[in-house]
């Protein structure tokens, strides 16, 4: 009889806006606000927090007994962090309660293990070093954006210091063997945790399903299923979004939930455990080779979701073709945004299979066709290139990241009392200037640019004095002229 | 199964996008044992050429109607009564012409002597006479049309089942031989009189098409577009409507065209039809200076004539931009396939368009395609970019993109010639013969 293993995946992308060819070098804003930052709150509230308080009542009822992992990206956290306190806090809760582990990944859910092994290094440190800030713990067990795995990614894994890997338990690398144990992995010393697609997906995908023939899926149904499994261990690995989100609410998943663990309790001998209490408790069986990389994505379980035509590939390429530049800029902010154009999410909107997983591709993409994404990414990674290459040049490459456009709106609310204070420096730079046209020690120069300088500063301390009271709004529209330039920045924040 | 047809065009004579759709539709149905008798308005030198196996051309000119019954005249006049002002048969209508030029031509015809012997024609005259094609005096040639297709309908009653009879012009003389021979009637709709003048419908065509329509057992229409513009402005039942997109035989290319060794570098967008307000002309200029700014080593070739022609040239005058922006005038099916073979992109942002056969023709060359979402095409095109006609930026952004990301292009065109694979007339007429089956 099987223990059992749940772990969730959270993550949302940073979701690109319209951007178009005629915006490459004017506009330095990619990201949408608004969709982002209302896909968070809609997804909050349909089932992050729902399902996280429904996972505290259970941690708490059983005590100790109800065990989750989660992996949560950075792109996940910094948009709760944003957008959302709220989950942010109400995951640092369950974390608190010690029956929560959380699983390292590349912090921007990125493919860099198959393009750059320097920025899956540099991710997966920033991802450690993000959940140790946010939640005090280290993490020992490894997962990979999608699961994507071959032999390699153990070696990076182990040599990282993490006991487990976590990979899909697909046919094509387990043959007749079953899922439901610990393996081993070619020439590392981390171990293989797989995914029991089977039980996985009787929840992920098929739970609302009324044309399955195992249609409505009940706790007790489901712990049978478990009881009646083989093996150490079977590992229930899905996204987050599951709960609330892909099954709605009415579909009764989380009763479903709230009732599991009863019904698996009531079949004794079966014990909920985290990954990394599988790998303590349970020795590897044999060893797994995976020459080619796989994944836990689609029926073939492969990369074609995210590199399967020459558009992700040409995009793929592209983002890590700018790694040298990136680097060399050393600039914080530059970082920031190549990792989050990194994510996989940007690829997968490429995706040209529309055969049997069509419908599931179609269900999370903002985009009409695979050319959309393709053509704004690519005007994206345009504008970067050329910012990359400003800032390497010494020229000013500004960015406008959500925060610091926000910052700068509010600058504008608070502007009043701002610019009489910039009006009153502007004075005394003109009595300066003043006194340095009268100062005895004077150039050539010196005389030019003292005689046009008063006569410049007194044009505008007229201006301001005729109209002193309404000085700040007089100046206002020629300010809302000059970031007329910028119109998406505007228009999107205001929204 | 045998089918009377009436059509407006067939190659070689006078051949816009109806006569080659009604040419390749005949020969697929011809091969697949359908036997055709294509009614036309006048056939060069015969009364009737065998163009293929079960394929017969027939001229309407020349054909004597000194004997037929009397029902037929009672018939014609009461049609012609009802449908159109009997003081305007004569009219002097183009099926593109605008509410402005008609005024004038009105004008100039009533001093026309031509008028009254054309009149003469279709009162005395034993024998019909007609030209053809899109004259000034189209609505008399469709009057006159419709008498002799249905003589001939009666003539050759014993030698087939089923009425067949493409766009407006034919319309007439289907409803006229259904209702002398009872034989079942199927409208193929092509285009519409809202595809060809938008809001500033004429309304004399307009009212024939509507009589077409519901006098039809059967509408074929080119295209979920067509169709849902019957339903929307016919108030047709919408079951009665099939929908049977066009298809295009994939062109074997006499020659292969050679880039010109000092164009290599530079890239050029096409547009191809004619410039008239349902093709989006004006749109595909205001792209155009946008693409410019950004990539000026662009050439815009807009090939084809139409009654927007001065205008547009106008425009890209006043946008400082003809040095980039080539007319080129109507061009023969060589140069056709020479521009192609030049051509980066083909971009169609038709207004309305019920089908739209061009972009399958560029496809053929190998050029990627944007389309209109407003085209009937767009249907069936699923690998081609897509844009709505008046959302310019949006159309340069696409134009650019393409233009800069060749692995864009390599997709489109890939994905267009799997497209490809599935849009045959053969399929199109296997789809006709269903529909035959179910109307007998």
């Amino acid at each position: 009889m099987p223990n059992i293993s749940f772990y969730f995946q959270v993550h949302q992308p940073y979701r690109l806006r319209h951007y178009n060819f005629f915006e490459i070098g004017e506009s330095p804003f990619y990201e949408d606000i608004d969709a982002n930052r209302s896909i968070i709150s809609k997804i909050a509230n349909k089932c992050y927090l729902p399902m996280n308080s429904l996972l505290l009542k259970l941690i708490n009822k059983y005590k100790g007994k109800f065990k989750v992992a989660f992996s949560i990206t950075g792109n996940a956290l910094d948009q709760f962090t944003a957008y959302a306190p709220e989950v942010l806090a109400s995951f640092q809760e369950l974390v608190k309660t010690g029956s929560v582990e959380l699983l390292t990944e590349t912090d921007n859910h990125s493919l860099a293990f198959l393009y750059s092994k320097k920025e899956f290094k540099r991710q997966v440190a920033l991802h450690d070093e993000k959940i140790g800030k946010f939640f005090g713990v280290k993490p020992k067990v490894f997962r990979n954006t999608e699961l994507v795995y071959n032999n390699d990614l153990a070696v990076a894994a182990s040599e990282l210091g993490y006991e487990a890997v976590l990979l899909e338990g697909a046919d094509h690398i387990l043959g007749w063997r079953s899922p439901n144990y610990v393996y081993s992995p070619v020439g590392a010393k981390t171990k293989l945790l797989l995914r029991n697609y089977q039980l996985s997906d009787d929840i992920a995908f098929r739970f609302s399903n009324k044309s399955w023939g195992e249609y409505p899926l009940t706790a007790d149904k489901f712990a049978n299923w478990v009881v009646n499994s083989d093996g150490d261990v079977v590992n229930l690995y899905m996204d987050y979004e599951t709960f609330g989100e892909h099954q709605w609410a009415d579909s009764g998943i989380f009763e479903f939930i709230e009732a599991l663990p009863a019904a698996l309790f009531a079949k004794k001998g079966i014990s909920f455990l985290t990954p990394s209490e599988v790998v303590k408790k349970f020795k590897p069986v044999a060893e797994l080779n995976v020459t080619n990389s796989m994944s836990w994505a689609d029926v073939e379980r492969d990369l074609t979701a995210w590199m399967g035509n020459d558009m992700q590939r040409d995009a793929l390429e592209t983002v890590y073709r700018l790694e040298e530049g990136v680097l060399k800029t050393d600039n914080p902010e530059i970082y920031k945004i190549w990792g989050r154009l990194q994510t996989s999410d940007h690829f997968y909107y490429m995706c040209t299979k529309w055969f049997s997983d069509g419908e599931v591709h179609k269900y999370f993409n903002p985009y009409g066709t695979p050319y959309d994404a393709y053509i704004n990414y690519m005007n994206v990674m345009g504008d970067f290139e050329l910012r990359i290459k400003a800032n390497l040049e010494g020229k000013s490459a500004k960015f406008a990241t959500p925060v610091s456009v926000l910052l700068e709106e509010e600058e504008e609310l608070a502007a009043p009392v701002k610019r009489t204070k910039a009006l009153a420096a502007k004075k005394e730079v003109k009595n300066t200037v003043v006194k340095a046209a009268k100062s005895p020690v004077k150039t050539e120069t010196a005389k030019t640019s003292a005689k046009a300088a008063p006569a410049k500063a007194a044009t505008k301390t007229t201006a301001g004095k005729a109209v002193e009271p309404r000085a700040p709004a007089k100046s206002a529209p020629a300010k809302a002229a000059k970031k007329e330039t910028v119109p998406p920045k505007r228009t999107t924040v205001k929204r | 199964m045998r089918i009377l047809m009436f059509g407006w065009e067939f190659p070689p004579y006078l051949s816009g996008g109806l006569g080659t759709a009604c040419y390749d539709m005949t020969k697929a149905l011809a091969h697949k044992g359908t036997k055709i008798i294509f009614v036309q308005p006048k056939v060069e030198g015969a009364d009737k050429i065998r163009i293929a196996k079960g394929l017969t051309l027939r001229s309407a000119s020349g054909q004597n109607v000194t004997k037929v019954s009397e029902k037929l005249h009672s018939s014609l006049t009461e049609f012609w009564r009802r449908n159109v002002d009997i003081r305007n048969v004569d009219s002097p209508l183009t099926p593109y012409a605008t509410p402005e030029t008609y005024e004038d031509y009105l004008e100039q015809l009533l001093k026309d002597k031509r008028y009254s012997e054309l009149r003469e024609y279709s009162s005395s005259s034993t024998v019909l006479n007609l030209r053809g094609g899109y004259g000034k005096d189209l609505m008399s040639e469709v009057y006159r049309f419709s008498y002799a297709a249905a003589a001939i309908a009666i003539e050759l009653a014993n030698e087939y089942d089923i009425i067949h009879v493409h766009d407006w012009m034919t319309y007439p003389a289907g409803v006229l031989a259904k209702q002398v021979t009872g034989k079942p009637l199927i409208a193929h709709a092509h285009s519409l009189e809202y595809d060809r003048s938008g809001d500033n419908l004429n309304p004399q065509v307009a009212r024939i098409e509507w009589e077409g329509l519901s006098k039809a057992d059967k509408i074929v229409a080119v295209s979920h577009y067509t169709k849902n513009l019957i339903v929307k402005h016919y108030s047709i039942d919408e079951n009665k409507i099939e929908v049977v997109h066009n298809a295009v035989t994939r062109a074997s290319f006499a020659k292969q065209f050679k880039v010109p060794e000092l164009f290599k570098d530079e890239k050029l967008v096409l547009f191809l039809g004619r410039i008239t307000f349902q093709k989006g002309p004006e749109y595909f200029v205001e792209a155009a200076r946008l693409v410019l700014d950004k990539l000026p080593n662009t050439r815009f070739v807009m090939g084809g004539s139409g009654d927007m022609l001065l205008n547009i040239v106008r425009r890209v005058g006043q946008l400082r931009m003809g040095d980039h922006f080539h007319f080129t005038g109507f061009m023969n099916r060589q140069d056709i396939e020479r521009i192609y073979a030049m051509s980066d992109l083909y971009c169609m942002p038709s207004v309305s368009e019920p089908f739209g056969i061009t972009p399958l023709e560029a496809m053929t060359s190998d050029v990627p395609v944007l389309i209109s979402r407003q085209s009937g095409v767009s249907e069936v095109l699923h690998g081609a970019l897509k844009v709505d006609f008046w959302d310019v930026k949006e159309m340069a952004n696409k134009i650019c993109a393409i233009l800069s990301y060749p692995v864009l292009a390599a997709e489109v065109v890939k994905r267009c010639q799997q497209d490809l694979k599935s849009i045959k007339w053969e399929n199109a007429a296997q789809h006709l013969n269903d529909i035959y089956s179910q109307t007998v």
